[in-house]
């Protein structure tokens, strides 16, 4: 449809969309000690918000977003063709149903999409902070989620829920505020890296750190970007994001002319499908960012404080948990979703695991399919207004 | 794998899920292996106060079960209880689930493993009408604890009720309770009270380990 303004959007049916949605930018005064040692003076967070905040605050949802993610999970930005990268899970009687959530949805900081991270101004220098900036944990996160929830006026979030590096926030959350989460529905995670997910970083961050344009991380202040290095990381991570099946299944060894040609040219469908995504993802991406996710990853070890037994770090958690995996996700397979189930009911914690039957791999957390959908729904209504306000 | 026949009962409760709740303590701590969609977890945690887990692999179970408010664990119990340590349950219960079973011993030695008590609930293949079908006429029994045909049932392992008992003894298990239904019967009568191997339909065993802790 036309808008008065002339934009062009896809027919929204409010019945079932958030609509059009409005990022909001909220700043924070005070200080941010993180776990590196070193502190932020201060912060910008932004974030957006779907859904009505019921009279007593109980039915505040936090949604997490993973490595590449950002603020905007649902609804449309005017003139923009796609939603927010969960929107088939995000409003109006979907599994995080905006009828009964109040939805917050923030760009965590070292994102790139708004909130500080290495693209923002160091307040020292002047200059964009770039490789200078704090290298940020999952724990940190969570302290400045918990520092949006007190200016929202969340005192307990009735769920935190997030995929991949998101669901190791919501694990996060249940460990570091217990009093504060009243449900985690954790998707798609690990309760740490594994040698080879840390190995796939490692080459996703050589590939940019060895691209000529990255100037040690100061590429800005050269006005160049490490285009080339960028897209190899993203390329070697969406390799992980997919499963053999599916890879085979929708490319096949498909060749784009039909025939071989004895070159180095793209020519079979998957090359140049991973390149697209390359290309596409330089276009929105940061480098210092990537570079940073990928470090809050390897870090993410909550159980290590305590000699790696993650019942005891689970101790004190009160929530009710659902873990959810896929079957052909190999990046965080279902055995990791399922060292996180032990080690709650080993505590006598309150979780349910399914494992769906999937072909999508890792991505599949962020697509729809009936069963997924359903295990989400239920969990979820059963936690509607389980949160408080602050 | 249930019977149809033994669905329901004026309570509202199967009368093989009620049999099982009596011989639960409450507040305690129960896994509920082929827990299905959680009925029993549901009345234990509303009647008894008992806390725990089904672990069922159905994902649509599973999904009911999360309805329920039940805490549940999609997984396979043939692909390994490992993540159980020993002694964590008060009680493991598999409620017409075993005969359904690859292994059946290696299970019944799981259950064991992880919980002071189990609680295991079977058809009889024993029972006087199984046995007439089977000697008299020479065709695999169907009965209301054994509803579907031999192409079509879930079961592998079937036993009667003295194969079960000496399997419990040969794995140093003691019996510790045991009660029979029939479909018409909730409690048998008392034929099958005098003759449970002849004629018990379905039958409820507590059982523990001889020299384990309790």
């Amino acid at each position: 449809m036309t808008t008065t303004d002339g934009d062009v959007h896809p027919v929204i049916d409010s019945a079932i969309s958030v609509g059009i949605v409005e990022p909001q930018t909220l700043i924070f005064d005070q200080s941010l000690e993180l776990a590196c040692g070193r502190s932020l003076p201060g912060f910008e967070l932004v974030v957006e918000t779907y859904g009505e905040l019921n009279a007593d605050h109980s039915n505040a949802l936090l949604v997490c977003h993973a490595l590449s993610g950002d603020h905007h999970a649902a609804g449309y930005y005017p003139g923009e063709q796609r939603p927010g990268w969960w929107d088939q899970h995000i409003g109006p009687g979907k599994p995080i149903d905006t009828n009964h959530f109040y939805v917050v949805s923030l760009n965590n900081i070292g994102g790139c999409s708004g909130s500080t991270g290495p693209t923002s101004i160091n307040p020292d220098t002047g200059q964009p902070w770039g490789p200078d900036f704090p290298i940020v944990t999952v724990s940190d996160w969570v302290k400045s989620q918990a520092l949006l929830a007190d200016r929202l006026g969340i005192g307990c979030w009735a769920a935190v829920v997030g995929g991949s590096l998101g669901g190791m926030q919501a694990l996060q959350w249940a460990i570091d505020y217990p009093d504060r989460v009243a449900s985690a529905l954790i998707i798609a995670a690990a309760p740490k890296l594994s040698a080879q997910n840390i190995a796939f970083n490692e080459v996703a961050r050589r590939a940019i750190m060895s691209d000529p344009d990255f100037h040690d991380g100061r590429y800005a202040q050269q006005a160049a970007i490490p285009r080339h290095g960028l897209m190899l990381a993203r390329m070697v991570g969406h390799i992980t994001y997919l499963s053999d099946d599916m890879m085979r299944q929708r490319f096949g060894r498909e060749l784009r002319e039909g025939k071989v040609n004895f070159g180095y040219d793209v020519e079979f469908q998957i090359e140049s499908y991973l390149r697209h995504q390359g290309e596409t993802f330089v276009d929105r991406f940061d480098a210092n960012t990537y570079l940073l996710m990928t470090k809050a990853l390897d870090y993410f070890d909550p159980a290590d404080v305590h000699g790696g037994d993650l019942s005891q770090t689970l101790a004190n958690v009160t929530a009710r948990f659902m873990v959810v995996s896929f079957t052909s996700d190999w990046r965080f397979s279902p055995a990791r979703s399922r060292e996180i189930v032990a080690a709650l009911h080993q505590g006598r914690k309150s979780v349910s695991y399914a494992e769906i039957d999937s072909p999508d791999g890792h991505d599949a957390f962020l697509m729809t399919d009936q069963k997924y959908d359903t295990c989400l729904r239920s969990f979820l209504e059963q936690n509607q207004t389980r949160g408080a306000a602050a | 794998m249930t019977p149809p026949e033994l669905q329901s009962d004026l309570t509202g409760l199967r009368p093989d899920l009620a049999a099982i709740v009596d011989w639960i303590e409450p507040g305690s701590h129960l896994l509920d292996l082929g827990c299905g969609d959680g009925a029993l977890l549901g009345y234990l945690q509303d009647e008894k106060a008992i806390t725990g887990y089904g672990v069922e692999i159905g994902i649509d179970k599973v999904t009911e079960c999360i309805e329920r408010g039940i805490n549940v664990i999609h997984a396979d119990i043939e692909a390994g209880l490992k993540e159980f340590a020993d002694n964590s349950f008060d009680y493991v219960v598999m409620n017409q689930t075993l005969q359904a079973t690859h292994y059946p011993s290696d299970l019944l030695g799981e259950m064991l493993r992880i919980g002071r008590q189990g609680i295991v609930t079977l058809p009889n293949f024993g029972h006087w009408r199984c046995r007439v079908q089977l000697g008299l006429l020479g065709r695999m029994p169907v009965s209301a604890a054994l509803p579907a045909a031999w192409y079509d049932t879930e079961n592998l392992h079937l036993c009667s009720l003295n194969d079960f008992e000496q399997l419990c003894t040969e794995k140093g298990l003691e019996v510790l309770e045991t009660q029979v239904l029939n479909h018409n019967h909730s409690n048998g009568g008392l034929s099958a009270r005098l003759f449970p191997n002849l004629f018990g339909e379905v039958a409820l065993y507590r059982v523990t380990k001889i020299r384990g802790d309790q």
